[in-house]
This record gives C-alpha cells, structure tokens and sequence, in this order.
C-alpha cells in the first residue's frame, strides 16, 4: 500500500518535473522567437551573416555598392578590403559606419533565408557559431564591439529593433531555460 | 598630433575626426591625392596608411597618428613606380582626376597580388573612372605586373 503510494507520488512529482521543464523549454523558445531572433534577422545584423559572396547594405539589404566582395577571409578583396572605407568608429563626416574588426560573418555563420527554428539551432551549433558554447555565444553577442554597433549605426540607419539590455537579458534567459529552439 | 607622411615625421594640428584627405590636402599642402565625393565611393581620395589603401575621406586623422601615410607624390621618386610607368606606357589617364586613387589602388593591389586575375582586378579596382578608362587601367596593371612597364 504505501510502495503503490510512494509510486504515485514518484511519478507526479516526475510529470511535474517534466511539464516544468517543458514549460520552461517553451518558455525559452518563445524568449528566443520574441526577443533574440528579431536582432538577428535585422538588416543590421543579416546584412554581414549573407550565404553570398558580398555583403549587403541599407535596410532593403541591396548588394553592397561598388561589388564589393566577401574575399577569401571574409574581410573583402585583396587591395580593397573592409577596412579600405569602413574604420573602428563611425565617420560622421563620410557617413561610413564603422566598428572594430569590420568583417563579413563566416559563410557558415550565414543566416540569410533561415527560418526561425533552423536559425535557432545554427545558433548553437559550435560548427555553425565560430565553435562556441553557448556561454562565448552570450558573451560575443553582448560584447563584441562590432555586434554592438547593430545598436548604434550611425546615420540614418535603422538599429536593432529591441534594446541591448533586453536583448542580454533575453539571452540570459533563453540559456538559462535551456536554450530551448521554436518548433 | 604628429604624423609619417611619405617617409617625414609632420606635426598637424586638426580635429580628431578630420577627413584625413583634408589634412593631407589643406595641412601637409599635398594636393595629389583628391576629394571626390567625400563617402568613400569613388576612390579619389585613396592613399596608403602602413602600406594598406584607404579612401581617406573616411578616414579620421586621428586613426593616422603615429602610422605611415603615403599618398601619390611619396609613391615613388621621379614617378618611377612600375605603375606609375605602366601608366605612362599604357596612357592611361584622360583628365586625370581619378588617377592619384587608381593608381594607389594598383599600387596596393600589386603589392598583395603580384600577378593578378582579371577577377583580382575586378574585385580591388572599384575605382571609378568617369572618362571610362578601365580597358587601359586593367591593360596597365598587367603591364606592371608583368615587369613591362616601359
């Protein structure tokens, strides 16, 4: 009688464990398709994580001006590479933006096209993220200097739609709910 | 602040956010390198800093500090850089406006490509040319490349 009972009461406080966890994944899919995906597939952000052979530009995401290319480490062509025109700070006299180490993102850190669930798992992917944890992942997208320039463009561009500290507070939360992706 | 200009330590005095064109234009009295369209578009304004090009309207002088600048008169004495003298050979400028730039960009797209592709050529010279003299400018670099310049 009370093995029948410590069973049943095993087992509830198991399905209680797991629907929390469920609910706590959904809860962090839903961080992460509210909060974190928005940055990521804004022109600010996916207008350097292209799958092309060029970056893009402006909030229509247009080919990059002059053919400018992605060259073969992603920091453009030999003689004209980023750094050619776009400097560590933005230029308010040219209008060219600029942020330190101003790169493409790795073709196998392109998100162009992805839905959101596949962007979510590219995410966390080390082979698709720069081979990150998903601790470097959370610190390179609230501290790297070129990622936070998404936050101040410069000129009349658009930033990233959700505010930084929100952003890392998302992140935070989506990691620690157990970076659960949408369906 | 104190900046290397073709090989000579110069002393300017601007703001930190300067066009770096102006500095070289205005301060330093060298007026090869030119302005023009002031948004890195065009490549006028191309001169080297530590031998790399730069479109020098959107760079801020303060970033040249303590670094070498080398703009079209300091490329090479008597003009006798082999683009220079695959310029000359091929004939290359028209008005001229562009040159100093396309030039620089040559120059540096050698120095990183001694024997470059068409597409190397297409990719580095983004240059532009109103007079349209871009068949003679590719002609001119693989002239220079090949050692052929006069």
């Amino acid at each position: 009688m009370i093995r029948a009972i410590m069973t049943v009461a095993l087992a509830a406080m198991t399905l209680t464990a797991v629907t929390e966890a469920a609910a706590q994944g959904q809860s962090g899919a839903l961080v992460f398709a509210e909060k974190i995906a928005p940055v990521l597939t804004h022109p600010r952000c996916l207008n350097c994580h292209t799958i092309t052979t060029f970056p893009r530009q402006g909030d229509e995401r247009r080919r990059h001006d002059f053919l400018v290319v992605r060259g073969p480490r992603d920091n453009g062509a030999p003689a004209m590479q980023c750094v050619t025109c776009h400097q560590a700070n933005n230029h308010t006299a040219s209008g060219v933006p600029g942020a330190p180490h101003w790169q493409l993102a790795p073709l196998s850190m392109g998100w162009e096209g992805l839905g959101i669930s596949t962007l979510c798992k590219a995410l966390k992917d080390p082979r698709k993220n720069g081979n990150r944890d998903l601790a470097k992942l959370v610190q390179h997208m609230t501290n790297d200097p070129l990622v936070l320039w998404g936050w101040a463009p410069g000129g009349d561009r658009t930033p990233v739609p959700i505010a930084h500290a929100d952003f890392s507070r998302a992140l935070g939360e989506w990691v620690n709910s157990g970076a659960a992706c949408p369906d | 602040m104190k900046l290397f200009v073709n090989g000579a330590a110069r002393t300017v005095e601007a703001a930190a956010g300067t066009p770096l064109l102006w500095v070289v234009r205005e301060s330093l009295g060298l007026t090869g390198t030119k302005f023009g369209c002031g948004i890195a578009a065009c490549g006028a304004c191309t001169l080297h800093v530590d031998g790399a090009p730069v479109r020098s309207c959107a760079y801020p002088v303060e970033a040249a500090a303590g670094r070498r600048v080398t703009t079209i008169e300091g490329l090479a004495p008597n003009r006798s850089h082999p683009v220079q003298r695959a310029w000359i050979a091929e004939q290359v400028p028209q008005c001229g406006y562009c040159q100093s730039g396309m030039i620089m960009s040559a120059a540096a797209l050698l120095k990183a490509r001694p024997q470059p592709t068409d597409a190397d050529i297409d990719a580095a010279m983004t240059n532009i040319c109103r007079c349209g003299t871009y068949d003679r400018v590719r002609k001119a670099i693989k002239r220079a490349a090949q050692g052929g310049a006069t």
